[in-house]
């Protein structure tokens, strides 16, 4: 297909490598170094979209980022599929398959046009005025069940995939001395300076090419050679400098504290063909010692009825088609100027065959270069013209001028806006710097630096090309030498040839009378200004105010190019000057960022660390089912062939009670301290005393916090005069040595002690039941395990199958038991050395639900689970354990206070239900009637509950005010009853662990 | 006494990467001991150790196959190339007796990484914040940071190599994420 509007000569694009795509399923041609935005233009089509509220046919605005209307859908040719890109972002790759949004069923016939024919009833708040439903509902109501489900339904912008994306995408944090954001005149001269002092330097450009405007000068010349050749020698010697990176296709989208930046890149076509393992977005953490923004500024659109056909566009984008890409936007256009740059774009199109049906300028006595060329050139020059509005259906056809003369309406295929241009400042404020507001130029600069950064060219209103370069050089030469770099005063270029401009306008250019068409403020949520002047009307003063009220500025270009016209339109309003109404804030990111970038490689096995035991393989292989407790997988139940978890879980237990079980408690957490203080440490941290504890001997100890409550427990080793052994519960590693750390450091940093985590350095194989020490002594060398020499609660250093262990007599089951410690690279083979043995047996492993069942039998409490940070030693029956003697430990004063001696406290109680066949929900309430009526006070709740295969019916542990002066009562828990018993279920007397 | 028991690691069977620019392999067996006390502590152990332990911030010296990481005021990681964990403690141990001091092996709790090539720095950064160019952190450093969600020590043994120490239980997640950033990293 022959491209109607492309230019024979002329560009930066590649025509010997042509390029097929398509777009809504009609295939088209373009040329290598084409954008989506620009082939489209180049064969005619304008039209690309549909709009967000009102559905009216939507062409492309602009040439760039600031794109609000050419959203489109995009097969990539990788066979993916995105919706909400930007057309004039999107670089043309072969294959490349797009289509429009928002539409139904085609782009030229959309149902959803209906909305424009009622847009009267969609004013701005209209949500809010609408969807409150009938006063006689409850609050809400008509909104959850009516409004919500229909909003829902038409909301949205695009389509959101549904499979899970195929693609990868990457990250990677990277330091810089001078991070240059922005590779136009401003940014490259300011990269050039930087890098001649040696600073390390990063050029970032969200643009396939870099050079910015350059890209589209075509007649200023720079150190006497074209702008286009002095920017191609630039790069040249900037990409051989080995401290400089380029990064094309990367949007600095977020500027944090500490000059931390976010940089978004688009891995291009060739790398992803080249290479099959890139990704297809890297986001760049770059933490710059100096930032140089040199963002550029865009242009303004003008604010009048219907001045959103397709066709209607931005005059500079025109120019930049043109130049760049050798694409005419149309064959008879009219430019609507309030600033300089129209002559500009008029006579640049003009030059290139274009037929410029009139250049309409706003304002009554334009001057200057441009005028008088534009005049010379023979161009048509409206003065002192305001616009009445466009006609056209799916394109502009006619302009509506008002001058003088009376209304004229001039037949027109295109029709360019140049409002002025407005400084990008995101960035900037992004950065937590303050705008400030220059009344003679009508426009916002950055003021004073947030951070250490500085703007450099048209984003602080420096535009001119000569000025922007020199601008760009001493930014550069300062940001190297804030970052400690002896930077010569930079070479100037000297810039012939350049044109001057000037002007702009903003707020509302309607001719009178015209006040409720639609002239659009914000393209793509679908702003009109008569919104503005609406919710100015109903009482919003402030711009935040209007901008929720009416959302313009809300979507995902962020108010780019509406953001000063809705401004001008309120402050206008309210006869205030536009920093009286406010700007709104700029929040991250500049442009959308896609999840996939934000996520990187954290999905599927990289989401988050899974920790696995040593013996999770011999686990894995014997039919455990894991549970994840933290980031561990534990071994759940070993259910054999026909086994349910109940039926896996009584079978555990009864192996267990009644021969031998093997547990793999490795994920304890463990900690060594050691020093000549380490008795009198433990001795504050812990409630019991270790003063006397022996060598060779185990205590268990509650930890608690500075409020007295159980925060953990475990159990203490003493393996010599000055070195212990502490085990904390699995979940409680990390936070048990942080408080221990915490203490030490603060509180007691005379103490000689010290803490090393040795969680993982030992895996801990727990031997239980009446026939462990028949099972392990083969096993064991150099130490007496026979209940003389190792009774419960002992510890010794031993070898266990020719390796070091740690051997503990110690029992979370209430039978005899043994944990072992064995370094973890040999803990799977003596697991399976043990199993093996233990067939003599009939031994069994056993996972944490038989145990959590075994330790209910014996009343042995889980903190987090029978505790809840409220939760006394005394309240759990842990008086015991606690020092009486002790000077002081962590929490001791608060065991003191009032509440803590309180006589209502909650107490830890079983429960027996008197059906023993219910097992009782954990949490439940427990109360003192079957029926309770509403507002009756919970005595307390469920903590642990279970079926206990050993005692044949439904144990549960309770917290209940008052609960030990209870025993014998009769309570309720949902209903049915239960009588109040001792926690211990099992064996109270202890003789089964004293074997 | 040589142990009856199978060795088992938790990157068995991992499928390491070798190429010019990347390349991931495990560390030689070590031991590693943490030793905790004050400047007479590390004097008197570098004496016994043969290698001076560093009393600067993030510094390692190495020495005929043994090394010591400065990781805080008062901490070192000890490590020694095929040396039995418990032969080299007691020796410290012996060098220290007069002197408050903590000695604890963790040859088991950490597992051992070294990571080459020209893509080297660029995949810990995947995951680390750290400036690891070689002006930031030359040749020789040491720290204990962050790669991704685990913890790590890094220590850099040349231009372009690096040894990290990651607990047992990271070291699958570890390496994989390694494998997975230097995929994705630009040539």
């Amino acid at each position: 297909m022959t491209s109607s509007f492309r230019q024979s000569l002329g560009g930066r694009i590649d025509r010997s490598r042509p390029l097929g795509f398509s777009f809504d399923g009609r295939r088209y041609a373009g040329f290598a170094g084409d954008t989506l935005a620009s082939a489209l233009l180049a064969n005619g089509v304008h039209l690309v979209g549909r709009s967000y509220k009102y559905h009216r046919p939507r062409g492309i605005l602009s040439a760039g980022a600031e794109e609000p209307n050419a959203l489109v859908g995009i097969d990539d040719g990788f066979g993916r599929f995105t919706p909400n890109l930007r057309a004039t972002q999107v670089a043309l790759v072969e294959g490349l398959k797009a289509q429009s949004q928002h539409r139904w069923p085609s782009l030229r016939y959309d149902v959803g046009e209906i909305n424009d024919v009622l847009g009267s009833l969609f004013s701005a708040g209209f949500y809010y005025k609408t969807f409150m439903g009938p006063h006689w509902l409850a609050p809400n109501w008509a909104w959850k069940n009516l409004f919500e489900p229909v909003v829902r339904r038409a909301a949205g912008l695009g389509d959101a995939p549904h499979e899970p994306d195929p693609d990868r995408y990457a990250q990677y944090f990277e330091h810089c001395d001078v991070l240059v954001i922005g590779a136009g005149p401003a940014g490259l001269a300011a990269a050039k300076a930087a890098a001649a002092s040696g600073a390390r330097v990063i050029v970032c450009d969200e643009q396939g090419e870099l050079g910015g405007s350059l890209l589209s000068e075509h007649q200023a010349t720079i150190d006497g050679v074209a702008a286009a050749d002095w920017l191609s020698a630039t790069l040249d010697e900037l990409a051989k400098a080995p401290n400089v990176r380029l990064t094309p296709r990367t949007q600095a989208f977020g500027y944090y504290a500490q000059n931390f930046l976010g940089l978004a890149e688009t891995v291009d076509d060739a790398e992803r063909r080249a290479n099959p393992n890139a990704p297809r977005e890297r986001l760049w953490q770059v933490r710059a010692k100096e930032v140089v923004l040199a963002c550029g500024a865009l242009e303004r659109p003008l604010v009048f009825p219907d001045n959103d056909r397709p066709g209607v566009m931005l005059a500079d984008a025109a120019r930049v088609y043109l130049h760049r890409y050798a694409v005419k936007v149309g064959d008879a256009v009219v430019v609507a100027a309030a600033h300089d740059n129209g002559y500009r774009v008029a006579l640049d199109l003009a030059a290139a065959g274009v037929r410029v049906a009139r250049v309409v300028d706003l304002r009554e006595a334009p001057s200057g270069t441009g005028f008088d060329a534009a005049r010379g050139a023979g161009l048509g020059v409206a003065t002192g013209a305001k616009l009445v509005g466009t006609r056209g259906r799916l394109r502009v056809s006619a302009v509506g001028v008002e001058t003088d003369a009376g209304v004229e309406w001039i037949d027109c295929d295109a029709l360019l806006m140049a409002g002025g241009f407005t400084p990008s400042v995101h960035l900037y404020s992004q950065s937590r710097g303050k705008v400030v507001w220059d009344e003679a130029r009508q426009m916002f600069l950055p003021g004073v630096s947030g951070q250490r950064e500085r703007s450099a060219g048209a984003c602080r209103g420096v535009f001119a090309l000569a000025e922007a370069l020199a601008d760009g050089a001493r930014a550069g030469t300062q940001a190297a030498r804030a970052a400690g770099f002896a930077a010569a005063d930079p070479a100037i270029p000297r810039v012939d040839n350049a044109p001057e401009t000037q002007g702009g306008t903003m707020g509302d250019v309607s001719a009178r009378g015209r006040a409720h068409a639609k002239a659009f403020v914000d393209f793509q949520n679908d702003v009109a200004a008569k919104d503005i002047r609406l919710a100015v009307r109903e009482g919003m003063r402030s711009i935040e105010h209007v901008k929720r009220y009416t959302t313009t500025g809300m979507a995902t270009d962020q108010g780019k190019t509406s953001n000063l016209n809705a401004l001008a339109i309120a402050a206008q309003m309210l006869g205030k000057s536009p920093p009286q109404v406010g700007l709104t804030s700029f929040r991250p990111p500049y442009t959308p960022v896609t999840f996939g970038t934000l996520a990187g490689a954290s999905r599927g096995e990289l989401f988050d660390p899974v920790r696995r035991t040593p013996i999770h393989g011999w686990a894995e292989a014997n039919g455990a089912a894991f549970e994840d407790v933290g980031l561990w997988k534990r071994a759940h139940y070993f259910a054999r062939a026909g086994e349910d978890m109940p039926a896996a879980v009584a079978r555990e237990v009864e192996g267990t009670r009644e021969r031998v079980g093997l547990f793999d408690a490795s994920t304890l957490g463990k900690i060594e301290v050691v020093g000549p203080d380490a008795a009198v440490f433990l001795e504050r941290m812990y409630t019991n005393p270790f003063a006397r504890l022996e060598v060779g001997r185990c205590r268990y100890a509650p930890m608690l916090n500075e409020q007295g409550f159980i925060m953990d427990d475990g159990v203490v080793a003493r393996l010599a005069p000055d070195r212990f052994h502490v085990t904390t519960t699995t979940g409680g590693a990390a936070r048990v040595l942080n408080q221990m750390e915490d203490y030490l450091q603060t509180e007691f940093p005379e103490l000689k002690v010290w803490l090393t985590s040795t969680s993982e350095q030992w895996t801990t194989i727990a031997v239980q039941g009446p026939r462990a020490r028949n099972l392990i002594e083969p096993f064991i060398e150099g130490v007496d395990i026979s209940a003389e020499a190792a009774p419960h609660m002992s510890v010794r250093e031993a070898r266990f199958a020719g390796v070091r262990a740690r051997l503990m007599r110690v029992s979370f089951t209430g039978e005899l038991g043994f944990e072992i410690n064995l370094p973890p690279e040999f803990a799977r083979a003596a697991w399976a050395a043990l199993a093996e043995a233990g067939r003599a047996y009939d031994a069994v492993a056993y996972g944490t639900e038989a145990m959590h069942v075994m330790r209910a039998e014996k009343g042995y409490i889980i903190v987090g689970q029978d505790t809840d940070g409220t939760v006394t030693p005394d309240d759990v029956g842990l008086a015991w354990a606690v020092g009486k003697l002790k000077k002081d430990f962590v929490g001791k004063r608060s065991l003191t206070l009032p509440d803590r001696l309180g006589a209502n406290r909650k107490q830890l109680v079983g429960l027996l239900s008197e059906d023993p066949a219910h097992v009782f929900e954990v949490g439940a309430q427990v109360v003192d009637s079957a029926q309770p009526s509403q507002g009756t006070h919970a005595l307390g709740h469920v903590t642990s509950s279970c079926l206990s295969p050993t005692l044949v019916g439904s144990i549960a542990l309770a917290l209940v005010e008052n609960g030990r002066a209870r025993k014998g009562e009769r309570l309720y828990v949902a209903g049915l009853p239960a009588k109040v018993s001792e926690t211990t279920f099992y064996d109270p007397e202890g003789t089964r662990l004293h074997a | 006494m040589p142990s009856a028991l199978a060795s088992h690691g938790p990157l068995d069977g991992f499928s390491w990467p070798q190429t010019e620019a990347f390349s991931l392999r495990l560390a030689p067996p070590a031991a590693r001991l943490v030793l905790r006390g004050d400047g007479a502590v590390a004097a008197a152990a570098g004496a016994a150790f043969g290698v001076a332990i560093p009393q600067t911030p993030l510094r390692a010296a190495a020495a005929a196959g043994r090394v010591a990481l400065w990781l805080g005021p008062d901490e070192w990681l000890l490590m020694s190339e095929g040396e039995a964990p418990t032969l080299l403690a007691a020796m410290l141990e012996d060098a220290l007796k007069q002197l408050p001091h903590s000695l604890v092996d963790v040859s088991q709790r950490q597992i051992g990484l070294q990571i080459e090539g020209a893509n080297a720095a660029r995949a810990l950064n995947a995951g680390c914040p750290l400036d690891l160019s070689p002006a930031a952190f030359a040749v020789g450093a040491a720290t204990r940071t962050m790669l991704a969600k685990a913890e790590i020590v890094l220590w850099r043994r040349g231009a372009n190599a690096f040894h990290i120490d990651v607990w047992r239980s990271f070291a699958d997640y570890a390496a994989k994420f390694l494998v997975e950033a230097a995929a994705r990293a630009p040539r």
